[in-house]
């Protein structure tokens, strides 16, 4: 497939040349586009292959060679498969399904209102939180020794010591759910946000208003439609990542049996080899699994406009819209907090001395635990921040090629071919991730640091991509005619007019991909073949240990290395364009 | 050689079907303005002088520019300025670092600055080079645009609805700032413009176009 586009980008291209008479010694930039299709897909086709030759017995490594449905028999042979099938579906489902009722229902009720835009600003800075971050802090709040319980005990609760309850890694994965959930809401609200300011919206909702429409019912009818068909390819990224999730997993679901996801993660880990081929099918489950949602999540599309469709046509005005619109609100704040109150519960463990129960804060407060796992973090922290600064730049340089490329050459991505950027997204980490590690494992390739660079890669490139391509595409073209008129060759115009510019939007956009190569998990641990130690890896390690002051030093220095960029990506451009009116909002 | 800007043949396609067609020779100093209906391709036109027709349109004919032909060189190299209805000055750039950028390469730093506050003095703004553009009026932008181009030493000028965004006082001092330098430097001048008061006040040669299908 990756042929095929690279030659259509190819015989495009020179024809394209051709007629525009450009630069002849510019020969790198044409061919970036084809170099950042491979650096994204070329892993994850790979990955898959990698992951088809063990799942029916083809291991050369372990002496082994196929072709063989045993894998498979003894996948099924498991008895906690059924199980951990429907943990999959249902929580990934689940948690995608509430987090986007949980959105439309707020933006339709209180979109453009004082209230939405303060949850909003609550909410942006929570996207960069990572989910490992996110779900220790869940943990820390929702347990029965949890903060809210410590809150209300003994006071209310007469409780003097934890009840017995199991809430975190609960059989029916309901926290992990919940995990997602505070996690995706964030996500989904931005990416609608965006989608909003391209639909021609505020009209449609006025008109609906005129016509004697409560707001969010109106919000419903009118404009939803058009959002959703914009947001429709993240919806499905976050179903594709909420299913085969595996640090939340971890953290927060349960553990016998795990969910489908984290058994592949046992089974890849295996120091017997021959464990890899039953991890390889379950591999291909999982991408089986996600496929099968995609689709029914497809017909259930189809349903909801069919039922949308009447909804429209009987007229109703949205007697409910206050409750309705009240609870999403609600959900909207509860996430907010959770999210929120989970990073400052993990910033007191951190800081605690001896804490018992039902005390609301420790007895003392001390720098001993910081003391004590601080150097580990340090080296931690190098490594994150050495692979995240490369694979960001690797991943900007690209995207600012094939922006630049599109710009001069009109190699623009068809609306089909958006398709590409989101497909690492889509495809599970599960199913190819293996795949790629027992490829290389095959060839001899030997783990570490710069592969598991390559594996960020591909998951920061469609975040950098997608992050940057608007503000790129919206910059003003006449700018770049004027400069051409006063005699800037292109590359001037890129390095000395363009890219200043657009410094706020450039920083932002490594900001995100500086976030996810922070928050990977399992391309570090897999590629990484459990060498590489990053922040995010040696966190999720420590969840089975469960030291809580650990684990708070752990998930506040993860949360600051993914937030820094994005400080700094306010703060940079306030400074250097702190004279200039005119780039001070852009 | 034959100065001047001249158009032979010209004809602009849109997907392939033709959209207007022009044939003219503007000699230096002289002012042809180009009227016409939007979507005739007024400004596709000067898109295809200064090398810059965008991905749907398709042009064939000559353009000759001080006897040089540039219909195939890059846009960088044709040396043909524009001046479009907004002043697009770099807004992360100065009042001065807008005229350097436009400012032709070379000679010593000293030389260099001297220009700029020259250009700036010719047109009343002295003193603004280290002005933010944005802190500017509609006027004085207009007119750091103007001589931003200039010093680029065009051999052509093109104007895009250069006035429209002015209101009624500034925009005859402007159009005559402009056509006067124009003037003062010899410079052919293509105007397109839907405003007949500013193609009647260019005092050359009017064109109307009208589409060919």
């Amino acid at each position: 497939m990756i042929g095929r586009i690279v030659t259509a980008l190819r015989s495009k291209l020179s024809t394209d040349v051709k007629t525009r008479h450009d630069h002849k010694s510019r020969c790198v930039l044409p061919v970036l586009p084809a170099i950042t299709l491979l650096a994204m897909l070329g892993p994850v086709i790979a990955g898959l292959y990698g992951t088809i030759l063990p799942a029916f017995g083809h291991l050369p490594a372990a002496g082994l060679t196929g072709p063989t449905l045993s894998p498979f028999y003894d996948l099924f042979d498991w008895a906690g498969l059924p199980r951990a099938v429907m943990l999959s579906v249902g929580v990934g489902v689940g948690a995608t399904a509430l987090a986007l009722t949980i959105v439309a229902l707020l933006t339709a009720g209180w979109s453009g209102t004082p209230a939405f835009r303060f949850l909003e600003r609550l909410l942006s800075p929570l996207l960069s939180v990572p989910h490992a971050a996110a779900a220790f802090g869940l943990a820390f709040l929702i347990t029965p020794s949890g903060w809210l319980s410590r809150a209300v005990s003994p006071a209310i609760t007469g409780w003097d010591r934890p009840p017995d309850l199991l809430i975190v890694q609960d059989t029916w994965g309901l926290t992990m759910m919940a995990g997602l959930v505070i996690k995706e809401v964030p996500f989904l609200l931005l990416i609608t946000l965006a989608a909003l300011g391209q639909a021609d919206t505020g009209r449609s909702a006025a008109v609906a208003k005129a016509l004697g429409y409560g707001r969010l019912t109106g919000w419903l009818k009118t404009v939803f439609p058009r959002v959703y068909a914009q947001i429709r390819l993240p919806v499905y990224v976050v179903l594709a990542y909420s299913m085969s999730v595996v640090d939340v997993a971890v953290i927060l679901g349960p553990n016998t049996p795990p969910s489908l996801s984290v058994y592949i993660v046992r089974l890849m880990s295996d120091p017997d080899l021959a464990m890899r081929l039953q991890g390889a099918a379950a591999a291909l489950l999982q991408l089986a699994l996600v496929i099968g949602a995609l689709m029914a999540w497809r017909i259930g599309e189809a349903i909801v406009t069919v039922l949308g469709h009447r909804w429209i046509m009987s007229g109703t005005r949205g007697k409910i819209d206050p409750i309705v619109g009240g609870l999403a609100l609600t959900a909207g704040i509860v996430c907010a907090f959770l999210v929120l109150a989970g990073i400052v519960v993990l910033g007191v463990w951190s800081f605690a001395g001896y804490w018992s129960f039902p005390d609301f804060l420790p007895d003392q407060l001390s720098g001993r635990n910081w003391m004590r796992f601080g150097p580990g973090t340090v080296e931690a922290l190098g490594e994150t921040a050495l692979i995240a600064a490369v694979v960001t730049l690797a991943a900007l340089a690209l995207t600012v090629g094939c922006l630049e490329a599109e710009y001069r050459y009109g190699l623009r991505l068809s609306s089909r071919g958006i398709w590409l950027l989101y497909l690492p997204l889509l495809v599970p980490q599960t199913a190819f991730l293996p795949g790629l590690q027992t490829l290389m494992l095959n060839i001899g390739a030997d783990v570490g640091r710069l592969p598991v660079m390559l594996a960020h890669l591909v998951f920061v490139l469609p975040y950098v991509f997608l992050s940057l391509a608007d503000p790129f595409r919206a910059w003003d073209v006449r700018m770049g005619v004027i400069a051409n008129a006063l005699g800037a060759r292109p590359d001037r115009v890129l390095w000395k007019v363009r890219l200043p510019m657009l410094l706020r939007p450039v920083l932002t956009a490594a900001a995100v991909g500086f976030s996810v190569s922070v928050g990977q998990y399992l391309a570090t641990l897999l590629i990484g073949g459990g060498r590489v130690a990053t922040l995010t890896t040696e966190a999720v390690a420590l969840a089975s240990g469960g030291d809580r002051r650990a684990i708070g030093v752990y998930g506040l220095m993860q949360t600051g290395a993914a937030l820094i960029l994005f400080a700094l990506a306010l703060i940079v451009p306030a400074i250097v364009w702190r004279n200039r009116k005119g780039l001070r909002y852009g | 050689m034959d100065r001047g800007l001249t158009l032979r043949d010209v004809t602009i396609l849109k997907n392939g079907a033709p959209l207007l067609s022009l044939s003219r020779h503007i000699g230096p100093g002289e002012v042809l303005s180009v009227m016409g209906p939007s979507g005739v391709g007024k400004s596709t036109l000067l898109a295809f002088i200064t090398g810059t027709l965008a991905q749907d349109f398709s042009a064939t004919g000559t353009i000759i520019l001080d006897g040089m032909d540039v219909t195939d060189a890059p846009a960088y190299q044709r040396r043909v300025g524009i001046l479009f209805q907004d002043d697009l000055l770099f807004p992360h750039l100065s009042v001065g670092a807008n005229l350097a950028f436009g400012l032709r390469a070379g000679g010593s730093k000293v030389d260099r600055q001297t220009r700029i506050d020259e250009a700036l003095a010719e047109v009343g703004l002295d003193g603004f080079a280290d002005r933010d553009p944005a802190t500017l009026s509609g006027g004085q932008k207009a007119r750091v645009a103007l001589m931003r181009m200039l010093l680029s030493d065009p051999c052509g000028l093109l104007l895009d609805e250069p006035f429209s965004r002015l209101d009624t006082a500034l925009r005859a001092q402007v159009r005559e700032l402009v056509f006067a330098r124009a003037k003062a430097r010899a410079l052919p001048v293509l105007m397109v413009t839907h405003d007949a008061e500013d193609a009647a006040a260019a005092g050359g040669d009017i064109v109307t176009l009208s589409p060919l299908h």
